[in-house]
């Protein structure tokens, strides 16, 4: 493995998408100025019976599943020994680190005195007996963390620039103004890249803690953020509420992950135009039907034992939401389960897809849907809640589709197939 | 306290529960009972009273014989210097007005004045005269060299029974003559005799008067309604009402306010502190308070007028069970937009769906991109 295993992109920036979900993405964070000019009440159909509207429960509990797939890879790759997998993990990592850093963001803007927010950092009014306590230190040091196993991708690349668009930018820049350039900017550009080469060699040796770090938070906050509604014991509906909500989530985010991995590299591949990666997907897909059948096994042992089956099954309004969170796990699972359907990209979308709606629902569930605070509250998103977190969104895939053209992320067509050759021989030996 | 010192008949067990009881009564902290115990123990600081009756029944002296805590005997011999009371000095005649000329004398600027009784002012005060002084020679006299003076009871503080129409005396409290002096009233018909002590040990102990009201009462006593901490206070809050004397409601202790109790708008502590060291006051016994510490209400209301309760801080009615929609439901605008997407999503993986190839990808035509 290498970091030469990756490289960028190479395609055009500025695409029809790319308009469109800068349109979404600057809609979003002009509400988000909106918010904190007029307060929460402005955009948001949040109540002191639903305090936690879509933006904790999309932004949040969702999407940093969804941001799983780095640690589902990471977990596969370092923890499973499965080096060949390791091309695939830069984009996985680019992607939770953006679903991870938007959540935080998000809290940011959900929270009602945000210009208390500094008190996080002062250990001495920290909480720690608190899971939200936890959930919010991991997701801080995760994102850092996040951001480090990433940065070899920059330093690459800082280390091989030739600047080419800067000083593109910088003559047309100066021709314009008529000001001469400082003589020293290329010493110091070339400093920038001294710096660089001499960093990620001392990076790489100190990554493999980093890495670990990287699988031990979301282990520690995935399942925090099942504990985070325990405490509403009154409030969740009886479908959701057990003791298993940790291991529950933590499983979740599992699968989740994994299944985002298959589909984030199906459509990538689809919308760049790439050759799929089916032969990793496959191995991968085989992995996540094991992973959901015991999570739905504690699910249905957890509701026979505490006497629920029959609620389950009562088709009222809880019970079909979830009895459908169900049957898109279970069904997307038993597609999984065949080898032939796993070799079909077809086949691997739609059932990856099935898995994350089916996981995502049941945070919904628990979150939202299944979650009463008492007689005669409502909730449902305002237009412009919903639209800070299409806006969030949109700047998550945004940011991954231009960095993937000017960083190395995507894996290296080439080398791949001589790596997986190579490994095949190997593993024959 | 041993046995030769300043106050032999004392035990110390006795002394410090006294503190404790007075420090308690004034609301301090316990570790200042040590500075109030020093401040009752010195000798020099025995502050000498003089007590003057003008027109009143004697009752607060009775009331205040009937204090056990301390004893009035302590009270009067350990605790301060009683120098001149008419119920209860020993001496009479020229003896007893030689020694009130002699303390005002040697205590002049010291003393502290306790008046009980009102003060009749009409045709030159003639209806009260004592030793051939009127009511107001005396009180001027004596308030004169007076450090405070303290109204004891309601006629005192305010006038008091004397003093309702038609007034044939032209009764006054001593608030209505004395003027230059800080006065403390200690209302009540009688007052509790705590107040009164735990007001003189106040003064003994910090060298100033207590926080008073508007009415020159101390607060520590007289800061809150008897209504806010009366024992039938839950059958007000709950409806439930005594009508008649004697009947069902009566005999189960339910509140008197419809009785014409006037706890809701009277200040004091007897329900707190209460009566007799047997821990009674009217109302516990089913008598509804009479608002005897209320320049406004004792004896110019009758017993059976109800008062006016202006702020009802208990609720009077329950929240209702059945609790209106709180927090926004969906609009259309947004459900609509929330479909339309919903909608192309699943309409876009479908039709990926249906583009992505169905079977093994070779790994041959990776390359062809490159």
């Amino acid at each position: 493995m290498g970091h030469d295993e990756f490289q960028k992109h190479e395609a055009r920036i500025f695409t029809p998408s790319f308009l469109v979900l800068l349109v979404l993405t600057l809609i979003g964070f002009g509400l988000v100025a909106l918010r904190f000019v007029k307060g929460i009440g402005a955009v948001s159909n949040m109540s002191d019976g639903y305090p936690w509207g879509i933006w904790i429960t999309y932004d949040v509990a969702t999407g940093t599943a969804i941001a799983c797939g780095g640690y589902a890879m990471a977990i596969l790759v370092y923890i499973r020994n499965r080096m060949h997998y390791h091309p695939m993990i830069r984009s996985a990592i680019l992607t939770s680190m953006f679903g991870y850093g938007l959540a935080g963001f998000s809290v940011m803007v959900d929270v009602g005195r945000p210009w208390n927010a500094y008190n996080f950092f002062l250990p001495s009014k920290w909480q720690a007996n608190s899971a939200m306590f936890e959930v919010a230190l991991c997701v801080m040091a995760y994102t850092t963390v996040l951001a480090l196993e990433f940065l070899p991708a920059i330093l690459t690349t800082l280390e091989k620039t030739e600047w080419r668009t800067l000083q593109m930018l910088l003559d047309k820049l100066h021709a314009r103004t008529g000001i001469t350039r400082p003589e020293r900017l290329d010493e110091r550009l070339e400093s920038v890249k001294e710096l660089a080469a001499w960093l990620k060699p001392r990076l790489d040796k100190v990554l493999i803690f980093i890495i670990v770090l990287g699988i031990t938070l979301p282990t520690m906050h995935q399942s925090s953020l099942g504990s985070l509604l325990l405490i509403a014991s009154t409030k969740l509906h009886p479908l959701w509420h057990t003791g298993f909500l940790p291991l529950l989530f933590l499983i979740n985010c599992m699968f989740i992950g994994y299944s985002i991995a298959i589909l984030e590299s199906v459509i990538s591949c689809y919308a760049f135009k790439r050759p799929f990666e089916t032969r990793e997907l496959a191995g991968m897909a085989r992995i996540i039907p094991w992973l959901t059948v015991i999570w739905l096994l504690v699910v249905i042992g957890d509701l026979a034992w505490r006497g629920q089956l029959a609620a389950a099954l009562s088709l009222d309004f809880y019970s079909r939401f979830f009895l459908l969170e169900f049957c898109l796990v279970a069904g997307g699972s038993l597609l999984m389960f065949s080898g032939k359907k796993r070799e079909s990209i077809r086949w691997l979308f739609v059932s990856a897809a099935l898995i994350v709606l089916g996981g995502a629902l049941y945070r919904f569930n628990v979150y939202l849907i299944g979650f009463n605070p008492g007689k005669g509250w409502h909730y449902f998103p305002a237009l412009a809640e919903l639209m800070i977190t299409v806006g969030i969104v949109a700047f998550e895939i945004l940011g991954y589709q231009v960095l993937v053209k000017i960083l190395p992320v995507l894996p290296k067509l080439h080398t791949r197939q001589q790596h997986d050759q190579a490994h095949g021989v190997a593993e024959k030996a | 306290m041993a046995k030769d010192g300043l106050f032999p008949d004392i035990n110390r067990r006795d002394f410090m529960k006294t503190c404790v009881t007075v420090s308690a009564m004034l609301g301090l902290p316990f570790g200042m009972v040590s500075k109030v115990a020093a401040s009752a123990r010195a000798s020099d600081s025995r502050p000498a009273v003089i007590w003057l009756h003008f027109q009143e029944c004697t009752g607060c002296s009775e009331s205040l014989l009937r204090s056990t805590h301390p004893t009035l005997s302590n009270l009067i011999l350990d605790m301060i210097s009683l120098d001149y009371h008419e119920t209860l000095m020993a001496g009479s005649g020229h003896q007893a007005e030689q020694a009130l000329h002699d303390s005002m004398l040697a205590n002049k600027g010291k003393y502290i004045l306790v008046v009980e009784g009102a003060i009749p002012t009409k045709d030159n005060g003639i209806y009260c005269k004592v030793s051939g002084k009127t009511a107001m020679d005396s009180l001027q006299k004596a308030a004169e060299g007076a450090l405070a003076i303290i109204a004891m009871g309601t006629c005192a503080s305010y006038g008091g029974i004397q003093s309702v129409g038609p007034n044939p005396t032209g009764a006054v409290g001593v608030r209505d003559l004395v003027k230059d002096k800080p006065i403390i009233n200690i209302p009540g018909c009688p007052p509790n005799p705590y107040n009164f002590l735990s007001t003189v040990l106040y003064f003994v102990t910090f060298k100033k008067l207590p926080e008073l009201d508007q009415l020159g009462r101390p607060k520590f006593a007289y800061g809150r309604k008897i209504h806010e901490h009366c024992e039938r206070r839950a059958h007000f809050d709950a409806g439930r009402f005594a009508k008649a004397y004697g009947d069902e409601g009566h005999s189960q202790g339910y509140c008197l306010y419809k009785l014409g109790c006037k706890g809701p708008a009277t200040y004091a502590n007897c329900s707190v502190v209460r009566f007799n060291d047997a821990n009674v006051w009217p109302v516990s016994v089913g008598h509804p308070c009479i608002g005897c510490t209320e320049p406004e209400l004792l004896f110019k209301t009758a017993i059976a007028d109800k008062v006016q309760i202006h702020e009802p801080t208990p609720f009077d009615s329950y929240a209702p069970v059945d609790l209106k929609d709180k927090g926004k439901g969906p609009d259309p605008l947004t459900t609509g937009v929330i479909g339309l997407a919903a909608g192309a999503a699943v309409g876009a993986g479908v039709m990926m769906a249906r583009k992505l190839p169905d079977g093994p990808e070779k790994g041959a035509d990776h390359d062809k991109t490159e």
